[in-house]
Formats: C-alpha cells, sequence, structure tokens
C-alpha cells in the first residue's frame, strides 16, 4: 500500500465500485417504485404501433411505423439541425470573429456589436423571432414566390425539384464517389512530391476531372439519366419535390447565429493569443495580410480556439432540443415529448434521450480532440 | 425485479389524504392557461371548470376552497406530475383512455366535460367539410391524444395530411395566424377558447365534423382507493347537487330540506363524510365553494361567457345529456 500506483489503483476501483453500487441502487429502485405504481416498464413498447405522423421524416416512416423507428426520425431530424447548424455557426464565428480584429473600423463596430447583441439575447427569442418573422416573411401557398417554375417559397417552405435517377444513373454516382476517393489519394502523394523533389503537380485541374469531368461524359453518354419531380401547387399545399420546412430553416438560422456570437469570441481569443512577433515576422518576409491571417496567424491560433470550440459545438447540439418550441420534430419533440406522452414509460425514454446526447457528445468531442492533436504544434 | 413485490397492500393506500392535510392544502395540476377550464384572470387568480372542481375537492377535505395551490402543466408534464406526486389531482382537461387508465399507473375519477376533436379553419377557404381537407397541414399540442386522431381520421378516409406539433397552446395560435397550417385542432371546447387569442375570432369556423370523443376528467394516482373515492364523490357530489336543485345560493335553505336525498347530499342524515374519511358536510362545502356543476358551467363556459359553449352532451341526462351522478346514498 505504500507504493502510490497500487494506492492509486485500489482507490480507483473503490470509486468505481462505489458508482456501480449507486447505479445498481438507483436502477432497481426505480423499478420497484415503478412496479408499485403500476406503470409498465422495459423497453418492449418500442415494437408498439406509433400512430401519429410527423411532418419531416428523412427515413421512411408512416403512421403505421413503431415507437423504436419514431426514435430514429428524431434523433435524424437532430442530427441534420445539429450538422447544418455546426457549419453555419463555425463560418459566421470564423468570419466574425476575424472581422472584430479588422483595421476597418467600421467592419469592426459591427462585428463587436453582433457578439454582444447575439449573445445576450436567449436562444428562445431567437427561435421565435426566426420562426415567426421567417413566417409572416413569405406569403402563403397560393401567393409562391416562383423561381422558373421549379423553387416555390412560401410560409409552408421551401419547395425544390426531386432528382429522380434512371438507369445507371447509380454508376454515375459511384464514379463521383471513386473520383472523390482518387483525388484525396492523389493530393497525398503530390504533397509528398512536392516535399520532396519541389516539383508541382496539377491537383485542382485531375480532382476537377475525376470528380466532374469523368463522370459527367459517363452520364451524358447515358443519355442524361436523370429526372426532376418538380413540385406543383394541388388543393391547399405543394406536392411532389422536396421541402425545406420553415422549423427547420428557423432553427438552424437561431442555433447558428447566436453560436456564432460564441465561436467569434473564441476565434478572436486565439487569434490574439499568437504572438504578434509572428505577424510582424510574416509582413517582414512581405507575405500580404490575407495570406499572413491564413497561413501564419489562424493555424497557430486554432490550438487555442479548438477547445473551447468543441463546447460550442456540444451547446448547439444540446440546444436543438428547444426545436418542440417551434413544432420542429426533434428527438426531444418526437421522442421525449410524443412517445413519451403516447407511452408514459417516462424513466425509459429519458433514459434513451438522454443516452443519445450524451453519446453525440463523445463523439464530438472523441473527434475534436483527435484534430486538435494533429493540428498541435509538433515539437522538434 | 421487485423485493417488495411480495407486499399485498399498495404502500400508498389512504396515503394522500394523509399527506394533503399535513400539508395544509391540496396541489392541484392545471392547464397553462386555457379559457373556460383553467386561466388566471388579470388579478392572477386561477379561474374555469377544472378550477372549480379543485377549489370544490380542497374545500371538500377542508372546509375552505382556498386552500388549494395550482400546477401549470403542460400536456406533455402532466402525467409524470401526478406520478412523482408533484401534485394530488390532476384537473386540467385530460381525455380518459383505456392506455392512461392502465399503463400509466393513474385512474380517473369521473368526467366533468363530454369533449370530442374539432377542427378549425379559416373561414375565407371555403371548406365546410372535413372529408374536403386533403392536403392540408394541422397545427396542434404535443403529447395529446390527438395527434394520434388526426392520424385515425385521416388514414381512414384517405386523406393526406402534415401535422405540426407545439409545446404549447400559444405558440399554436400564434403559428396558425400566421398561416403555417390550415387547420388548427384540438377539443371543441379548446378550439372555442383558444379562437378568442386570435386577431379575428370571426374570420375562423370550427367545423361540424367531431373527429373523436374525448371525455375529459379528473385524475388520481392509482393505488390509493380512498382517494379516488374523495375526488369521484366530489365530482358525483357536484352533479347531484344540480340534479335536486342546490345551488351555491339555496344551499343553507336546502340544509333544512325534507327531501332525504338532499338530507344525505348534505350530511344532514347518514354519515357519508366519515366514510370518506371527511366531515359530514364535505358536499355542503364542495358545493359552497364552487356551485353546483351547472353553475360552474354556466359561470365558465356558458352562453353567456365569451365562449359561448351550448350545455350540449354535457346537460344533465334528464335534459338529454350525459352528465349522470352516481345516486349519494
Amino acid at each position: 500500500m505504500n507504493d502510490p500506483r497500487v494506492r492509486g489503483i485500489v482507490y480507483q476501483l473503490l470509486t468505481l465500485l462505489v458508482v456501480v453500487w449507486i447505479g445498481v441502487e438507483f436502477w432497481t429502485n426505480a423499478v420497484s417504485n415503478l412496479e408499485r405504481a403500476n406503470i409498465a416498464s422495459g423497453f418492449g413498447f418500442l415494437d408498439t404501433t406509433a400512430g401519429f405522423g410527423i411532418v419531416q421524416t428523412l427515413i421512411e416512416y408512416t403512421e403505421e411505423s413503431s415507437y423504436g423507428r419514431a426514435f430514429f426520425v428524431g434523433l435524424f431530424n437532430t442530427l441534420i439541425v445539429a450538422f447544418f447548424g455546426i457549419i453555419l455557426a463555425t463560418v459566421i464565428g470564423f468570419l466574425v470573429g476575424i472581422g472584430s480584429l479588422s483595421r476597418n473600423w467600421l467592419i469592426r463596430q459591427i462585428c463587436v456589436a453582433y457578439v454582444e447583441v447575439m449573445r445576450n439575447i436567449p436562444l428562445l427569442l431567437h427561435l421565435f423571432f426566426w420562426y415567426f418573422g421567417v413566417l409572416r416573411a413569405v406569403p402563403g401557398p397560393r401567393e409562391s414566390l416562383n423561381f422558373l417554375d421549379s423553387v416555390f417559397v412560401n410560409n409552408r417552405g421551401i419547395y425544390f425539384p426531386r432528382p429522380e435517377g434512371g438507369d445507371g444513373f447509380g454508376l454515375v454516382l459511384i464514379l463521383v464517389a471513386i473520383g472523390i476517393a482518387a483525388s484525396f489519394f492523389i493530393a497525398r502523394w503530390a504533397r509528398k512530391r512536392r516535399e520532396q523533389t519541389g516539383q508541382p503537380f496539377p491537383v485542382l485541374y485531375w480532382s476537377l476531372g475525376l470528380i466532374v469531368g469523368l463522370p459527367l461524359a459517363v452520364f451524358l453518354l447515358l443519355g442524361m439519366p436523370l429526372t426532376f419531380d418538380y413540385p406543383a401547387l394541388k388543393g391547399f399545399n405543394f406536392r411532389g419535390g422536396i421541402v425545406m420546412i420553415p422549423e427547420f430553416i428557423s432553427l438552424v438560422l437561431a442555433l447558428s447565429i447566436y453560436t456564432a456570437g460564441f465561436i467569434a469570441e473564441n476565434v478572436r481569443s486565439g487569434i490574439q493569443s499568437v504572438n504578434k512577433g509572428q505577424t510582424e515576422a510574416a509582413y517582414a518576409l512581405g507575405i500580404q495580410p490575407g495570406p499572413t491571417m491564413r497561413l501564419v496567424i489562424i493555424p497557430q491560433a486554432m490550438r487555442v480556439i479548438i477547445p473551447p470550440l468543441t463546447s460550442q459545438y456540444l451547446n448547439l447540439t444540446k440546444n436543438s432540443s428547444l426545436a418542440v418550441a417551434i413544432a420542429y420534430p426533434d428527438l426531444v419533440s418526437v421522442f421525449a415529448g410524443t412517445v413519451l406522452n403516447q407511452t408514459g414509460q417516462a424513466v425509459e425514454i429519458l433514459f434513451l434521450t438522454m443516452s443519445v446526447y450524451l453519446t453525440l457528445s463523445i463523439i464530438t468531442s472523441i473527434l475534436m480532440n483527435w484534430y486538435n492533436s494533429r493540428i498541435a504544434l509538433v515539437e522538434r | 425485479m421487485s423485493v417488495h413485490g411480495a407486499a399485498a397492500q399498495p404502500a400508498d393506500a389512504g396515503a394522500t389524504l394523509a399527506a394533503v392535510k399535513a400539508k395544509g392544502h391540496l396541489q392541484c395540476g392545471v392547464s397553462q392557461g386555457l379559457p373556460g377550464f383553467s386561466n388566471p384572470d388579470a388579478t392572477g387568480e386561477w379561474t374555469g371548470l377544472d378550477v372549480d372542481f379543485c377549489r370544490a375537492v380542497a374545500a371538500a377535505i377542508f372546509g375552505d376552497a382556498s386552500a388549494v395551490r395550482f400546477t401549470p402543466l403542460s400536456a406533455k408534464e402532466r402525467f409524470t406530475a401526478l406520478q412523482s406526486r408533484e401534485i394530488d389531482v390532476l384537473s386540467r382537461n385530460t381525455t380518459w383512455t383505456l392506455d392512461r387508465d392502465t399503463s400509466l399507473g393513474v385512474n380517473f375519477a369521473g368526467v366533468n366535460y363530454y369533449d370530442g376533436q374539432g377542427l378549425m379553419v379559416r373561414k375565407s377557404v371555403g371548406v365546410t367539410d372535413a372529408l374536403e381537407l386533403d392536403g392540408v397541414t394541422l397545427c396542434t399540442n404535443t403529447g395529446t391524444t390527438t395527434e394520434l386522431n388526426v392520424a385515425d381520421f385521416f388514414r381512414s378516409n384517405n386523406l393526406e395530411y402534415k401535422i405540426l406539433a407545439f409545446e404549447k397552446a400559444d405558440e399554436v395560435v400564434a403559428a396558425y395566424n400566421a398561416n403555417r397550417c390550415d387547420v388548427y385542432t384540438t377539443d371543441v371546447s379548446g378550439l372555442a377558447a383558444q379562437r378568442l387569442k386570435l386577431t379575428e375570432p370571426d374570420a375562423h369556423v370550427i367545423l361540424d365534423t367531431i373527429i373523436s370523443k374525448e371525455p375529459l376528467g379528473p385524475a388520481v394516482r392509482q393505488g390509493d382507493d380512498q382517494w379516488l373515492d374523495i375526488v369521484r364523490w366530489t365530482l358525483n357530489a357536484l352533479v347531484a347537487a344540480e340534479e335536486l336543485g342546490v345551488t351555491s345560493a339555496n344551499l343553507d335553505e336546502m340544509k333544512s330540506s325534507e327531501n332525504p336525498q338532499i338530507k344525505r347530499l348534505l350530511g344532514t342524515e347518514g354519515a357519508f363524510g366519515d366514510a370518506l374519511g371527511l366531515s359530514n358536510d364535505w358536499a355542503y362545502n364542495a358545493i359552497k365553494a364552487a356551485g353546483n356543476y351547472g353553475e360552474s358551467f354556466e359561470r365558465n363556459l356558458g352562453v353567456n361567457t365569451p365562449l359561448g359553449l351550448a350545455r350540449g352532451q354535457n346537460a344533465l341526462w334528464t335534459d338529454g345529456g350525459l352528465q349522470y351522478a352516481i345516486p349519494v346514498r
């Protein structure tokens, strides 16, 4: 016991035992309490027919589908909002963050004002602003804004034509995928060669040719096997095509504009953490301000930016659960809302829902930590 | 799994009344604001049919209609609040269904409002029949039976639809107002109440088609028979009072009535209060607090209120309605 290593392991084991014991105690207690209150328990309900409709489903779902399937519909709806929200928030956040250090007074003030205003307004207000703002601004289905008779905008959503591949279209898609993979390897090979021999290689043209050119040629050769399902007004609303519902648009906008305020601050502080000597050194070498920012400052600032950025990504994902306020069918709304109410299985459903958010958080963390370790300063 | 499984008696039999008495007030779950059923007025005082019922139960227990506190609950919070003992009785326009009665661990005490799910549309749309609603978008509240009824109705009639479910009624109103959806669907009483919040209440019409039966009533936790009895018989007492012509105004005269039914109801004959674990004038106190069922209905929902709902199915059975008190004897 005098060996600190042994002691460490013993204490950790003891802690683990206590945690497991608390967990087991909690679980058995909950189960026996549910039993006494005559509340059904277990996960058997997941196979039961759901019986309600959902407005946006990325996977096939009908009223006859099971609660388990409704769970996945909600999950994917949450994921797609988080995905687009994170991309948009990152873009806005970086632009505003860099802008708030601009030498142009007006740009700087606008960016600073953006940060102060956006992050000080509660997210729910952002949501209502965008949702009801969006709905008021656009006309009803009969007076839709019409773009080339194929894209329609009204307060039921934005309608696009849906591409439908004919015979051989799958081959084109496969070629695109192969092209992307090949370009990736060419880029790696070209970089290695440049580092070793100094010979440049026109990666961009090759990639373009492989990803766009070749599949396009095959597509034309096959006689353009692609048709479009155009949305058309029928009765109350448009049918056909792909629709992006206002709930989705507002949720992504609200989440990303709100979170971008925080990301901008992370970016600003990250850039300011880079020693001013780096900028001066770059200028001394005759590098222009733009490339200096892109090639010298940002790569070094990323080490400071990434960890807080991770937590903003996690926040955005979790905050998407406010979706129910504007009827976007995310996981919390569909599963911890409607399904919970139909089945009353609060313990199981909240357990599953919390597990999903925990898993998403852990995956985000792992990915970001992996990225962080890749870009970490290599000490030679 | 349970180590307590062998116990024959549910652990909390009779416990709710004792707990309520120890607290000194009844905790009653109501809606977050539905005019006519439970809605805070300008002074913050709760009013409505469901609220009156809570006051009646409080009065039956304490002899004091003010010994009640209200917990506003969203549709999806309500059963969990009851299960977890946050509230003692759920009086929140809640539909009695087999599934809820059996698998949620709750018991319904009776029906205080017979309702049905309806559909409200803009008059300008020109629809008169629900079967013309192919392809509509509907707005409603999440966590209610309405989503299921809509699915049943539209599927069985081969109509396409899209449904948007909001957390709060105010958001449904706002979305419908902003023309996000063609149809607002919920219980007809709810539609009548929410229509008042629209910018132009007269520009909307509630279709005649009723797509479901919605018997609304108070609910309690399963496993406490005494408590269920108290809530159930308070409800019966209010309806019985109307049947017998006992009102909050003539209550004291009625106490000296020679009608044995009235005597039993008001506790001047028999010992029904004792049987419930309450004082013998429990029903007297309940009626004094809320008036009889008809008084409460007319005050909160009736034709002279902004909601202007006719008694309809909720008339007494003697008037061709469904309200029928189980005999107090």
